[in-house]
Formats: C-alpha cells, sequence, structure tokens
C-alpha cells in the first residue's frame, strides 16, 4: 500500500479519473428536447426522473458554476414535513418518503439521518399553532405530537428550559426530522442521470432566453446557442434575473441566508432542535460539529457574504438554549441566495412563457422538496405541460387569484 | 456594523432600519384591475442594480427613501420622501355638513 500510494503521490495526473463518477464534459450540441437551467439538487433531479422513468434523455443541465455549489451546497439539510396547510403538508410528506428510500434508489449513501425535529413554544399563540399543525400532519400519515416540558427534558437534557427568559411551555415533536449528505443528493441524482444518457454542462451559464411568438424556442449561452422543445428554470436565488430575461416579473424576492458551523465536540444531540421566538436553530452532524441558522438577512442583497450583526444576534440566542456552548469556537460560515415568496410556499409549473417551466421560489426551505419536486417536474415535462395535482396549488397564478398557501408560522426559523 | 444616513437622524446603525420595499407607483385601488392589484403588491423586479425603496427608522418612525444597489449593497443616497409627493394632495369631494 505504501508504495502505491508514493507512486500516486508523485504522478502527475489524478489517478482515479478512470473512476470518475459522472462522464467527462461533452459539447454542446445545438439542440435538447429538454433544457434545465440551473445544476442545483432541483436540476439535476428533475433530469433524473426525466430519464429514468419517461424516458426522455436528450436532456441539458446548463450550470453556471459547478455542480450543487449554489444553495444545495449550501443548506443545513433540514427534512421535514410539519407544516400547516394541507397542500404544504401532502408536498412535503411525499418528498419525505421518496428521501427514506434515496440511497437505495440510487445504490449510493446519502446519509439520511432520521433523528426527530423538536420545535419549541414559548407563548400560548405558538402552542395553539403547535397543536394544529400536530393533528394536519397526522392526518396525512406524518409522526407528529405536542410534547410537554418533562418529555423535552428527557429528550433533551442538555436545554435551558428558560432561554432569554422565554419559558419553553411545549414542543412540536417531529419525529420524521431529519438530516442527509446535501452534496450527495446533487451527485446521486447527476451520477444517475448522466448515466442514462443526460448531458451535464457546468461553467455553462445562460446569458438570455429566445422566446418566438409567446414560446421558448432556445436559450443563449456563454458557449454558444442551444434551441430546445422546453425549458425548465431551476436557479433559487437568482429566479427574478431569469425570468426578466424570458419577460415576466415573479413574485420573489431575493435574500442572503447565513450559517455556520462549530468544532467538533462528542455527540450529545440527537433532535434537530429549533427555536421561532429566538429566531434559531441548532443541530449536531455526524462528525459532531454542531449547525446553527437562523432567519435570512433583514433586507434583500444578491450577495453571498457573511456579517457580524447576523452572527451575534444567532449566536446569542443559540447560548440561550444551550449555555455551556459559549466556549466553543466557530470554524465556518457561509451564505446562500435565496428565493423568498410573501407566503414561504414554493412556485412550480407554468409561466407566462409557453413550454418554460418555473421550479422557484424555495427560499430558504427547499432542499427537503427536492426529490419530490424534480419527480412532480419531470412529470410535467413528459406530458408536455400537464400540472399534476399534488403541485397544482403552487402555481404562479396563485398570487393573481390571491390564493397563497401560507406555510410563514411553519417556516420562519426551521427552514 | 454598517451604517445608513437617515435623512432625519444622520448616521445611524443599519439595525436600527426596517427595508420596506421597492418604490412602485400604486393603481387605484378602486378601478384597477386584480391582475394589476397583485402586481403591484406581490410582483417585483428583483433584479441587481441601483433601487429605490422605502426604508424606515424604527425607533423614530421616520419614513425615507434611499437608492441601494442590489449587488454591491452600497447606499447611494438617502432622502425625504417628499421629494417625491412634493405635489398638494387636492381632495375632491366637497366638504359636507354633518348632521347629528
Ligand atoms: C444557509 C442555508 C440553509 C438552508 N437550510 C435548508 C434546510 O435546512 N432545509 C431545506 O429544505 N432547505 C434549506 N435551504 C434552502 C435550500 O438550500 C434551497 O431551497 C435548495 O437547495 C434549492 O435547490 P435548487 O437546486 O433549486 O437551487 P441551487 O442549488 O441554488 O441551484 C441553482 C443553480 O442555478 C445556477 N444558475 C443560476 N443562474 C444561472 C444561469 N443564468 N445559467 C446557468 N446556471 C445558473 C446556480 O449556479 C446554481 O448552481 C437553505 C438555504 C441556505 C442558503
Amino acid at each position: 500500500m505504501p508504495f502505491s500510494l508514493l507512486k500516486y503521490g508523485l504522478n502527475k495526473d489524478y489517478p482515479f479519473e478512470q473512476h470518475a463518477d459522472l462522464p467527462k464534459p461533452t459539447v454542446l450540441k445545438s439542440h435538447y428536447d429538454v433544457v434545465i437551467i440551473g445544476g442545483g439538487g432541483h436540476g439535476v433531479a428533475t433530469a433524473y426522473y426525466l430519464a429514468k422513468y419517461h424516458g426522455i434523455n436528450n436532456v441539458a443541465i446548463l450550470e453556471k458554476s459547478y455542480l450543487g455549489g449554489g444553495n444545495t451546497a449550501r443548506n443545513t439539510a433540514v427534512i421535514r414535513s410539519n407544516y400547516l396547510t394541507s397542500e404544504g403538508v401532502k408536498f412535503y410528506s411525499e418528498s419525505v418518503k421518496l428521501f427514506k428510500e434515496l440511497s437505495n434508489e440510487f445504490d449510493f449513501n446519502i446519509m439520511y439521518s432520521q433523528r426527530g425535529q423538536l420545535t419549541l413554544a414559548h407563548t400560548d399563540a405558538a402552542v395553539r399553532g403547535f397543536r394544529q399543525r400536530a393533528e394536519v400532519n397526522k392526518h396525512f400519515g406524518g409522526k407528529t405530537e405536542l410534547i410537554d416540558p418533562q418529555q423535552i427534558r428527557e429528550l433533551v437534557p442538555t436545554l435551558n428550559m428558560n432561554p432569554a427568559d422565554m419559558p419553553v411551555l411545549a414542543g412540536l415533536w417531529h419525529m420524521d426530522g431529519a438530516t442527509a449528505r446535501h452534496d450527495a443528493v446533487a451527485w446521486g441524482y447527476a451520477k444517475g442521470a448522466t448515466q442514462r444518457g443526460v448531458e451535464l454542462h457546468q461553467l455553462t451559464e445562460v446569458t438570455d432566453v429566445i422566446v418566438e411568438q409567446g414560446k421558448v424556442t432556445g436559450v443563449k449561452t456563454n458557449r454558444g446557442n442551444v434551441s430546445c422543445g422546453c425549458v425548465v428554470q431551476a436557479v433559487a436565488g437568482h429566479s427574478s434575473l431569469l425570468a426578466a430575461k424570458a419577460g415576466f416579473k415573479m413574485p420573489i424576492t431575493t435574500f442572503p441566508l447565513q450559517a455556520m458551523v462549530t468544532q467538533p465536540v462528542k455527540p450529545f444531540l440527537d433532535p434537530l432542535v429549533s427555536s421561532p421566538s429566538l429566531h434559531c436553530y441548532v443541530q449536531q452532524t455526524g462528525r459532531g460539529e454542531l449547525v446553527f441558522g437562523g432567519g435570512s438577512d433583514p433586507y434583500p442583497l444578491y450577495s453571498t457574504r457573511s456579517t457580524m450583526d447576523l452572527k451575534e444576534s444567532l449566536l446569542a440566542n443559540a447560548v440561550e438554549l444551550f449555555p455551556f456552548m459559549a466556549n466553543m469556537r466557530l470554524m465556518r460560515q457561509w451564505a446562500g441566495l435565496t428565493d423568498i415568496t410573501s407566503d414561504y410556499s414554493p412556485i412550480m409549473g407554468l409561466s407566462p412563457v409557453d413550454n418554460y417551466y418555473l421550479d422557484a421560489g424555495w427560499g430558504t426551505w427547499g432542499f427537503k422538496s427536492t426529490p419530490i419536486c424534480g419527480k412532480s417536474m419531470a412529470e410535467m415535462v413528459a406530458s408536455g405541460g400537464k400540472v399534476p395535482e399534488l403541485i397544482k396549488p403552487f402555481s404562479m397564478d396563485r398570487f393573481n387569484s390571491f390564493r397563497q398557501v401560507n406555510e410563514m408560522g411553519a417556516t420562519a426559523a426551521s427552514h | 456594523m454598517k451604517m445608513m444616513n437617515c435623512p432625519l437622524n444622520g448616521l445611524r446603525n443599519i439595525s436600527e432600519f426596517v427595508h420596506g420595499g421597492e418604490v412602485k407607483e400604486m393603481p387605484d385601488p378602486n378601478s384597477c384591475s386584480d391582475k394589476e392589484w397583485a402586481d403591484y403588491v406581490f410582483f417585483s423586479d428583483n433584479a441587481i442594480s441601483v433601487v429605490t425603496e422605502w426604508w424606515l427608522h424604527a425607533p423614530s418612525g421616520y419614513w425615507f427613501i434611499a437608492e441601494r444597489h442590489t449587488g454591491s449593497d452600497e447606499i447611494l443616497k438617502t432622502y425625504d420622501p417628499s421629494v417625491l409627493f412634493s405635489e398638494r394632495v387636492e381632495f375632491s369631494a366637497p366638504a359636507t355638513e354633518v348632521k347629528a
């Protein structure tokens, strides 16, 4: 072994090239049946389901940077379905089901880890809201209960039950709550899609959308023009910018969302813990690091810079929840650009341009929906634009008819 | 901390301010269509450019206008909204006597 290692060490070429998971980049063809803009989890999942379940593989994924380098690489990987509306719960529950099977489906470990999510109520209003969420969730087959302070103490003995002088009154215990390795999800889908003939073009930026007589016919890229039968736009924080190129506006505002992680410590925290009142959630990764996240930045911006203000306000509250964390050191911090809608629900479906489909408005909550969104988008593309029942409530048109799907309370600081 | 120049209070910490959204012309709610109203309330350009926005200095309850670049976060100017609304609002309905 040491000899072969030495050989590799002295070798100028990367020795594992022949085992690479993704095929080498090819030339960009002049036509594809389907062009997917955005090589994040959502884009590659859509391509995967198109190729695997609908036999459509003349598909190009155009990614301006690298595979899964957008919000897919930046999220804190919370997977849950304890939302408020029946439309939301039904949709996210399907995703949780798909996630549980994903490692088997890929034959590749996405490190799905179901440890339950505990959300804390510090006010009577929150307790009432939780009761409703527990019932809606159970109705659609989820495992969610309202639990009392004694049960919370047993679940998380290290939790301060009186953080910031706001006593914990009850908890929403969502046993289906989980995390997964976000990069592995993108890789698994990309590998499965490219093995079936889909082309992934990284460093390929869509610079314009070609629309003729109200119908999309192609896109312009930094590597030339491509004509296509239809387009799926899955670019998260850049949604409004792409839509502007296609000639319409979206009900979206782009805000930075920051997160951070500490040095690793011994395992002590099983469930994901979140407090909407304190705008803070905490979880321990398999490596022992603590991940902290909270709400988006207070005003819109297209920048992934990190700020001291957010660290101060977020960590002050995290330390209220777990006072002994005060001495821990931060290792990394980062931000992503999130596409927030006013009702905190996504936008999936048709757009004002024919054959131009939307997968947007995922804000701070879209990692968990990657499988079901990809599956639904693929179904829609394969049927030539017939919107599947499950995603009908999430059309962009709901804003024109004032039929929002309000998930603000169930999203706030939990993602 | 980032600072913002409030036209009323001078340079203050950004945490004292609340973002109020893009300045847009409001359609007449009595005569516009639902689509026009939805467009005004929900839809926006959300572009990377200099944007004219409403901001509130929360401690003093003072609303003003800022021109800010949404890519660099540079605040180019801030000014009192009277600059936009300098025209006098005329009430067309004649004052009538209220009978008890
Ligand atoms: C800090 C943080 C924490 C989060 N935590 C959670 C969480 O715990 N749970 C959860 O469910 N969600 C969470 N989210 C949200 C989640 O990350 C996103 O909703 C989800 O990853 C969106 O996936 P996507 O594939 O649509 O977007 P992305 O992964 O962002 O992919 C979009 C891609 O489009 C590319 N692109 C943009 N413009 C162009 C162009 N013109 N041409 C070509 N390509 C282009 C980008 O480079 C990017 O790679 C979090 C987000 C952040 C930032």
